[in-house]
């Protein structure tokens, strides 16, 4: 019994850092429909910020919490920067900007490896992060990081944030109108190149957000963006695009799944596995979990 | 021999009915235009007439019910379509556009192998709709008008026995109507054709029979005379008299 | 019809050439070593060719390649190291890492040359069809389907890593001895390799150029320009596809089966996520519709890469991180495009004087 709660709560929290991840995808990809695979990149932009930070700073939690601000704004400045230098010019090509920014995230890469060295740097993590809760006591615990809590805890507030952001906000709003009908919400008065630029930073700012977090549960390094940025386009693509519903149950979805079969199997197979279900559900569901059916031909 | 029989055709899209309940008959060798205001669910009709949408009912043509068939053995049966943006392979030239259109019957062998000449059914397409001085020319270089008389070409070349046409004159001159109509009126004489269209002046013209569609529904039918006298289409359109109708629905379309 | 016979004589006169600098040229003004490496750069260029096919023509945005090329790699590579062996015997790394004691099943079919050659090509081959005829079908394209093939990519790597006791893990299959009973150390043996190699590149250019001409062509064009349209003229646009995808990946099996004896590796470092956007890069950088600017784009940039990444590894980053950016953002039609650009802006700047000049006649 408390195996299979053990792994549930091992898939939750993957599931969390595949939602914090995938947050700001579910905003450049599945609304504005730009592949960016740079967008891993932004990631690692946001966990070298803390290390930065770390070194000025010397209370460890002092600098996780200012961190996630000034993560937020490194990485959003950097990805409205890309999009006002390249994405822009690229809208109706999805598929060369996906190529791009591929290039793009090459050159950042090697830009980390020549400010910060190649081999992976870690961060000290705030003493209150370092323990265990005891969730089920007894002969046969249950335990969970404080970390991972911690990581759920802001999964779930980056969410929320961002929901009540579309929903109710007029840059929210504008957003989304931009997204239903570009050219009516531009004859609306609505700078569409303006929206744009600012949805593309508050979705990479996400990815610095995600990059904070990461440095709680691995080491940082010039290529941590490449390990995670396939995982959080599959969840996109399965959760459907333009659904934060979506991306959210799919992400703890793929979680839970990937935690259970490498608990049967092993990591490698469990990938495997995972995606063969991904490629299995797409026949079912192509267009994802949540859709919207409309009468346009595309 | 049948035309196109449409019994209690019925489309949703998440709870809201775009076509609710339609019965629709077309004679073969009928040029039929269906009229209505926005969102009456013409589009529709159309594309789950092709199996673009799911529907529920029944739609035969010549007998055969075309429901839950993919889009493709639907054309294969012989229904093809225009779009209201003409959608004509731009790379490709007009020769080839409408070879792509002859050849979905064709062997294996025949597609891997180069085309030689020009097949008799494509020459007489292109004849036929005037295109064959720009043979050679990429589609992507005709001018508005043509583009749809390629269309149309294509539809030809098939050998279609139904045409639907979403909205072929729209955004070509007098000139260009006038002979999209007289096009019309030739095809029609062997196949069925289905117009939807807005513009009040092309239906007078070249119209055989008319059906007037409202929220989903089929409100009137008749000659075009028939349907113009009637009061329901009057009121639908504001309850102004027949002609004051037609100018604000060419106004509301504009 | 004169254009035409123009442009088979040009193809004609064009493959004529490639193969006096193929077969003659590189080999007499080459080195062993540089032959060794020219015969790598065109086992990518053969990649390029079955990507020329879906991507530049059918639109499909192949980053899975690696996986067809690790299929046709890792086949060829399973035969030669069982003949290494020797019968009865286990291939090397088993003996090192393994706790078996015989051939695992799925080995012991690629101990047979026929299948083994067979399966360099059948095998990615069929494992696009399976896929692709999923995929496809339900219509799941653009970024779907880039997405899709690099995780396709990515979870093959992950796999073959993780079987170190069977697939070499990590390392991959190396140290190759023989090929087909000839020593692969020797000079004149790796020449033939290469010839081979040259022989099979131009063997799937014409087979692509004769695909790309017919009249499949010329249907795979409409399918990547507007695939609903296609679907309404009464063809399947899901086969359409589907043809290119899996001619391309047996292109690619095929490419990695003869890396395999032209450099002696196979490994998951060159067919996971990064290898399998690299064979894409070369033919956008040369022209992706296009074969010629394909096949030398990959060339091309296979080249560059062993001339900087050994010397400047950080430079190289940059520098292929720029040809991205530059190929794709500014010349989506590639190298082979350029002249079309400038003939175009040339007539554009040539009718603009033109227009410059009638007012000042006017004023006189």
């Amino acid at each position: 019994m408390t195996v299979i709660l053990g792994q549930t709560f091992t898939g939750i929290s993957i599931g969390a850092v595949l939602l914090l991840i995938a947050l700001g995808l579910s905003l450049t990809f599945g609304q504005m429909n730009v592949i960016n695979m740079a967008h891993g990149e932004f990631i690692m932009a946001g966990a070298y910020t803390t290390y930065v930070l770390q070194k000025s700073i010397s209370s460890a939690g002092i600098s996780l919490l200012v961190a996630l601000p000034v993560a937020f704004l490194v990485s959003g400045a950097l990805g409205a920067l890309l999009e006002w230098l390249l994405i822009r010019r690229l809208y109706l090509r999805p598929l060369d900007t996906l190529l791009v920014t591929w290039g793009v995230s090459l050159m950042l890469q090697q830009l980390a490896r020549d400010l910060f060295g190649a081999p992976n740097v870690q961060t000290r993590a705030p003493d209150i992060l370092t323990g265990n809760i005891t969730l089920i006591g007894g002969d046969d615990p249950l335990t969970v990081a404080n970390s991972r809590l911690f990581i759920l805890g802001l999964a779930v507030a980056a969410v929320v944030a961002l929901s009540l952001t579309l929903r109710l906000t007029p840059l929210g709003r504008r957003i989304r109108a931009v997204v239903q009908n570009r050219d009516l919400a531009e004859v609306s008065g609505i700078s569409t190149s303006t929206v744009d630029r600012t949805a593309f930073f508050i979705g990479s700012g996400l990815a610095g957000v995600a990059g904070v977090a990461l440095t709680l549960v691995g080491p940082i390094g010039p290529t941590m963006g490449t390990n995670v940025i396939i995982d959080a386009f599959l969840v996109i693509v399965v959760g459907g695009i333009g659904q934060l519903k979506g991306t959210v149950i799919v992400a703890f979805a793929l979680g839970v799944l990937q935690s259970v079969l490498e608990y049967s199997t092993t990591v490698s197979v469990a990938k495997v596995l995972v995606l063969v279900g991904i490629v299995a559900f797409l026949q079912w569901r192509p267009q994802g979990l949540y859709t919207l059916r409309t009468r346009s031909l595309a | 021999m049948t035309g196109l029989e449409i019994r209690q055709l019925r489309v949703s899209f998440d709870g809201f009915t775009a076509v609710d309940g339609v019965d629709l008959d077309v004679r073969p060798g009928d040029l039929r235009f269906l009229i209505g205001p926005n969102g009456a669910g013409k589009t529709t009709l159309v594309d789950a007439v092709t199996g673009l949408v799911k529907a529920a009912g029944s739609v035969r043509f010549g007998g055969e019910e075309l429901l839950g068939r993919s889009v493709h053995r639907i054309a294969r049966a012989g229904i093809g379509r225009t779009f209201q943006t003409a959608t004509v392979f731009e790379e490709l030239t007009v020769l080839q556009n409408l070879d792509i259109a002859a050849g979905a019957g064709r062997s294996m062998w025949t597609m891997l192998r180069r085309r030689k000449g020009v097949p008799e059914p494509v020459a007489k397409a292109m004849e036929t709709v005037g295109l064959t001085d720009l043979a050679d020319s990429p589609a992507g270089t005709l001018a508005h008008g043509q583009k749809q008389w390629l269309e149309i070409g294509m539809l030809l070349v098939q050998d279609v026995r139904l045409l639907l046409l979403d909205e072929p004159v729209a955004g070509m001159s007098h000139d260009e109507r006038q002979a999209t109509g007289s096009l019309l009126e030739r095809i029609s004489a062997e196949r069925t054709v289905v117009v939807i269209e807005h513009d009040m002046d092309f239906m007078r013209s070249f119209a055989r029979s008319v059906s007037v569609l409202h929220a989903g529904k089929v409100l009137s039918e008749g000659t075009v005379a028939e349907v113009q006298a009637d009061p329901k289409v009057q009121e639908v359109y504001l309850g102004h008299t027949a002609a004051e109708a037609t100018a604000d629905v060419a106004v509301r379309e504009a | 019809m004169n254009l035409l016979k123009s442009r088979s004589a040009r193809a004609a006169a064009g493959f004529v050439g490639a193969a006096v600098v193929l077969f003659a040229v590189a080999p007499l003004v080459l080195s062993d070593f540089r032959l060794g490496l020219l015969a790598k750069y065109l086992c990518v260029a053969m990649v390029a060719v079955g990507i020329c096919l879906a991507w530049g023509r059918g639109g499909l945005l192949t980053l899975g390649q690696g996986v067809f090329f690790g299929l046709g790699g890792y086949a060829m590579a399973m035969h030669l190291k069982i003949a290494d062996a020797g019968p009865g015997n286990l291939p090397d790394f088993m003996q090192l890492y393994g706790t078996a004691t015989e051939l695992p099943w799925w080995w012991q079919p690629f101990a047979n040359p026929v299948f083994a050659l067979a399966a360099t090509f059948l095998l990615p081959m069929a494992v696009a069809a399976l896929l692709g005829s999923f995929i496809f079908r339900r219509r799941v394209k653009g970024a779907y389907f880039a997405i899709l093939s690099q995780a396709l990519a990515a979870a093959f790597a992950i796999w073959l890593i993780g079987q170190q006791a069977t697939t070499g893990g990590t390392n991959g299959l190396t140290d190759i001895q023989g090929f087909f009973g000839y020593a692969l150390d020797d000079p004149v043996n790796q020449r033939t390799v290469y010839f081979i190699i040259a022989a099979v590149l131009l063997l799937l250019i014409a087979l692509a150029r004769q695909l790309i001409q017919s009249r499949y062509g010329e249907l795979l064009v409409a399918v990547r320009d507007s695939e609903e349209r296609v679907r309404f003229l009464g063809y399947d646009p899901a086969n359409v596809k589907l043809v290119a995808y899996v001619v391309a990946a047996g292109m690619a099996g095929l490419a990695g089966a003869l890396f395999v004896p032209a450099v002696g590796i196979i490994s998951p470092a060159l067919i996971g996520i990064v290898p399998s956007i690299e064979f894409v890069i070369g033919a956008a950088v040369g022209g992706r519709a296009s074969l010629v600017g394909a096949v030398l784009g990959a060339i091309a940039v296979a080249w560059a890469k062993t001339a900087l990444s050994e010397e400047f590894p950080a430079a190289w980053t940059y520098f292929q991180g720029l040809l991205f950016i530059v190929a794709l953002a500014f010349l989506p039609g590639g190298l082979a495009s350029l002249a079309t650009v400038v003939r175009r802006r040339r007539a554009a700047a040539a009718a603009e004087k033109k227009a410059a000049v009638i007012p000042v006649g006017e004023a006189a």
